[in-house]
């Protein structure tokens, strides 16, 4: 489908612990997580940090609407972000 | 005025609501600091200033229109019963999260309450709260609590009893959104109207617009027949996307965050330094969050947990004991000789008192495990294992259900209810039997202790390993077998650390001290009757030869030291041979062949059968049965030459994994909703323990 922008597009799983993001949207194809997480507050302009990285490096834990959050980085692949230097 | 008035606690998993609910009604519900511990209604009636109220706990959710299966309980519930009042429980800590589910529950209408809980963690942090601008915004009395401490529990039973004796407000709040958004909302709020006339306030019209713009499947399908509405829906929903390159579910999800957050900038303030909030949750963390250290330390939380479990546990165990030892050495004095002495004797007291030993160890186990689940530190152990449990086809939240497994197996099947997936909660419940189940802990600790008895507590916590690694290599194998596939999402909310309150530890404990004593006087007292019977019958046995003549021939020689030996081997003999030829040794014998391979005795064999029916019933068993050969030797001891140690492990392992005890198949076939899987569960296990136990004694009788 869209092909143009792949590059360009950073998602969550690539946040650092010294940045900070803003949520951009959400993209998949799965309803049920997709509402699951507008209705856990990942709602475009939101700001998210990385909190955490579990022993492996996967789930992480982020920091959004003042509550941390531990997703996997394939859930967190699907959540695009806009990036801004802390 | 209706009587009684329902009262439902709505609020987002781990907002205390359960806690709340405790509080109002005095009841004794499970709470925990873990998200989703409630996973069903619960009810219970109150007077307050003569207004009856039934209050109910309903589990956790997010949001109304939420589609995830361990939410629906939550969301069926305010689309379907329409309570009369809604006390809306916020985590006062959380608010900027908390308060969209507020912003649904203010579109249906429904009387509110907003209960800001948690408050003494919010004025630690050093934050204020305007709650009379909150009252006016959301439209709805405030009241603070801290449900733990009980504050402010009487300020909100008066607010509820208020709230029913006064008619509601002819038109409530309603929250604004955007001109497109608002548009789209009159638009299919005129077509509902038309569609239902007259039976739609405008309110409810609105509200089920809404709900239907959202993409809500449950009032879509209610609607379902009329094409046109559904049509129109889509159509709405194309253009708003078209607009905002959003799904609508999006743009109101924003709007409603975006309500909250204009709210809370007016009406909320930080004093002092803002990191101070939770400023220990991040220095705990630093530490049980470790890259390096987290899942060591894991490790060795529970091994401390389980080596105290035994060791602290010996010392009133020993207590017990030497009560139990002077009750029946008074019995067997006092009653006079004769078959219910017996019974008494070597049947009662053999039976339940080499039971009741174990109280001290699992009154422990449950103090570790009511820290482990209170503090917060389950969630974060679920955290760090997600990533290992997640190479094994299974989910870090499934965690929760296993180390609740440790306690009980059968709470341990009710609690995969936490995991979305129909078939990744199929797979754990039918792993969670393979827990270690506080039931089987006697029979550790009975044999750890006999066979082992310098690393005991090692070996118990080995044993707790071996249960987590067979349930994930089960987990392996059921992936495969069972048809389908896709797991969940991992997304769990870490809460603070917390400390949970001494009151709801000490619950805890006495609660399983409560049931370990029920066991004990239900369940092991009659089986313990049973077993000594089955063991004492048939009387009219053909011995192999005359022991009465013998015996009689043996005693009448002059006295020497060989004819006591003589008479003594003569005794053993003739009880051993009894005891086979009794119903008990019969069928034992009968399936002790199974047992051979793995170098159970027939004796082992019987204590396995019986343990179908409650894993307790194994230590029992073997209690009644030494009883009768036994000179003044203990229960170990009598044990350790029963057995080499490598038959020992066979054993602890067969006891270990085989067949869930017969709660547990009921609430597994209730839970899968197919007695198949339950019966699945049976023969798996069977096969599966007794494949480890061939293992293990094969592999043990070379090395030990």
């Amino acid at each position: 489908m869209k092909q143009y922008g792949q590059i360009d597009k950073v998602t969550l799983a690539d946040l650092r612990p010294d940045q900070q993001g803003e949520i951009v949207k959400i993209e998949t194809e799965d309803g049920v997580f997709k509402r699951r997480m507008q209705s856990l507050g990942v709602v475009s302009g939101a700001a998210v940090t990385l909190d955490r990285s579990a022993p492996l490096g996967d789930p992480r834990i982020y920091s959004l609407m003042g509550y941390s959050l531990g997703l996997r980085n394939a859930e967190a692949r699907q959540i695009h972000i806009r990036i801004c230097i802390k | 005025m209706k009587s009684p008035v329902t009262v439902a606690l709505v609020g987002n998993p781990n907002a205390g609501s359960t806690s709340l609910f405790n509080a109002l009604t005095g009841a004794q519900s499970a709470v925990a600091n873990y998200p989703r511990v409630t996973t069903s209604l619960t009810a219970r009636e109150v007077t307050h200033r003569g207004v009856t109220l039934r209050i109910v706990d309903v589990p956790g959710f997010f949001s109304t229109s939420s589609q995830s299966p361990e939410e629906k309980v939550g969301c069926d519930y305010i689309h379907g019963e329409e309570p009369d009042i809604i006390v809306n429980v916020l985590d006062a800590g959380h608010l900027d999260r908390s308060l969209f589910l507020t912003t649904q529950l203010i579109e249906t209408g429904l009387p509110r309450i907003t209960v800001l809980n948690m408050m003494d963690e919010v004025r630690r942090a050093g934050i204020r709260i305007d709650t009379a601008l909150l009252a006016s915004a959301l439209g709805s009395p405030v009241v603070e609590t801290c449900a733990l401490k009980k504050e402010g529990i009487d300020a909100l039973l008066d607010a509820v009893a208020a709230m029913a004796s006064t008619t509601p407000a002819a038109a409530p709040l309603r929250l604004h959104y955007d001109s497109h958004l608002e548009g789209a909302i009159e638009r299919v709020q005129q077509h509902l109207s038309k569609l239902h006339p007259q039976e739609l306030s405008p309110v409810r019209s609105r509200w089920l617009a809404i709900k239907m713009l959202e993409g809500d499947d449950e009032v879509l399908r209610h609607e379902s027949n009329h094409v046109e509405l559904v049509e129109e829906i889509k159509g709405e929903q194309t253009a708003l996307a078209h607009e905002h390159d959003e799904d609508t579910a999006g743009l109101l999800a924003s709007a409603r965050f975006a309500f909250a957050n204009g709210l809370l900038r007016e009406a909320r303030q930080q004093e002092g330094d803002p990191t101070a909030g939770f400023k220990l949750t991040r220095i705990l963390d630093d530490f049980f969050l470790n890259r390096t250290l987290g899942l060591p330390l894991l490790l060795g939380i529970l091994w401390v947990m389980f080596e105290t479990t035994f060791s602290l546990g010996a010392i009133p165990t020993d207590w017990i004991k030497a009560g139990v030892e002077v009750s029946t050495e008074l019995v067997d004095k006092t009653l006079p000789e004769g078959m219910f002495h017996d019974l008494v004797v070597n049947g009662v007291m053999a039976g339940v008192g080499g039971t009741i030993v174990f109280l001290p160890n699992i009154v422990i186990l449950f103090f570790f495990m009511a820290i482990l689940s209170g503090t917060g530190y389950l969630a974060r152990a679920s955290f760090l294992m997600d990533r290992v449990m997640h190479h094994f086809g299974l989910h870090g939240t499934t965690l929760i259900p296993m180390v609740a497994g440790f306690g009980c197996n059968v709470p341990a099947v009710m609690a995969t209810r936490v995991i979305t997936n129909k078939r990744a909660r199929l797979i754990a419940m039918l792993i969670a039997p393979f827990m270690n189940c506080s039931a089987r802990l006697p029979v550790f600790i009975l044999f750890a202790g006999a066979f082992f008895t310098d690393i005991a507590g090692t070996v118990v916590f080995a044993m707790y390993m071996l249960s987590l690694v067979a349930a994930m290599l089960s987990a392996v194998l059921l992936n495969r077998i069972i048809p389908g596939s896709g797991g969940d999402a991992f997304v769990m909310e870490l809460p603070p650390y917390r400390l949970p309150t001494l009151h709801s530890v000490l619950h805890h404990m006495w609660d399983s001290a409560q049931g370990f004593v029920a066991k004990v006087t239900g369940v092991i007292l009659v089986g313990s009757i049973v077993i000594w019977f089955l063991q004492e019958f048939p009387r009219d046995i053909t011995y192999s030869q005359d022991f009465e003549t013998v015996i009689a021939e043996q005693t009448a020689l002059p006295d020497s030291p060989e004819k006591e030996t003589a008479l003594k081997t003569l005794k053993s003999a003739q009880a051993q041979e009894k005891l086979e030829k009794s119903y008990l040794g019969r069928s034992a014998i009968a399936v002790a062949p199974l047992f051979e391979p793995l170098g159970f005795s027939w004796r082992d064999s019987a204590a396995i059968m019986t343990g179908f029916v409650a894993k307790e019933v194994v230590v029992a068993t073997y209690a009644v049965i030494y009883a009768q050969e036994k000179g003044s030797e203990e229960l170990t001891e009598t044990l350790k030459n029963a057995m080499p140690p490598a038959t020992a492990i066979a054993f602890m392992i067969f006891t270990l994994l085989y067949a869930p005890c017969l709660s547990t198949i009921a609430i597994i076939g209730k839970e899968a909703q197919s007695w198949r899987w339950a019966g699945f569960s049976v023969a798996y296990s069977l096969t599966f323990a007794w494949l480890l136990a061939l293992a293990a004694s094969r592999i043990g009788g070379t090395f030990l």
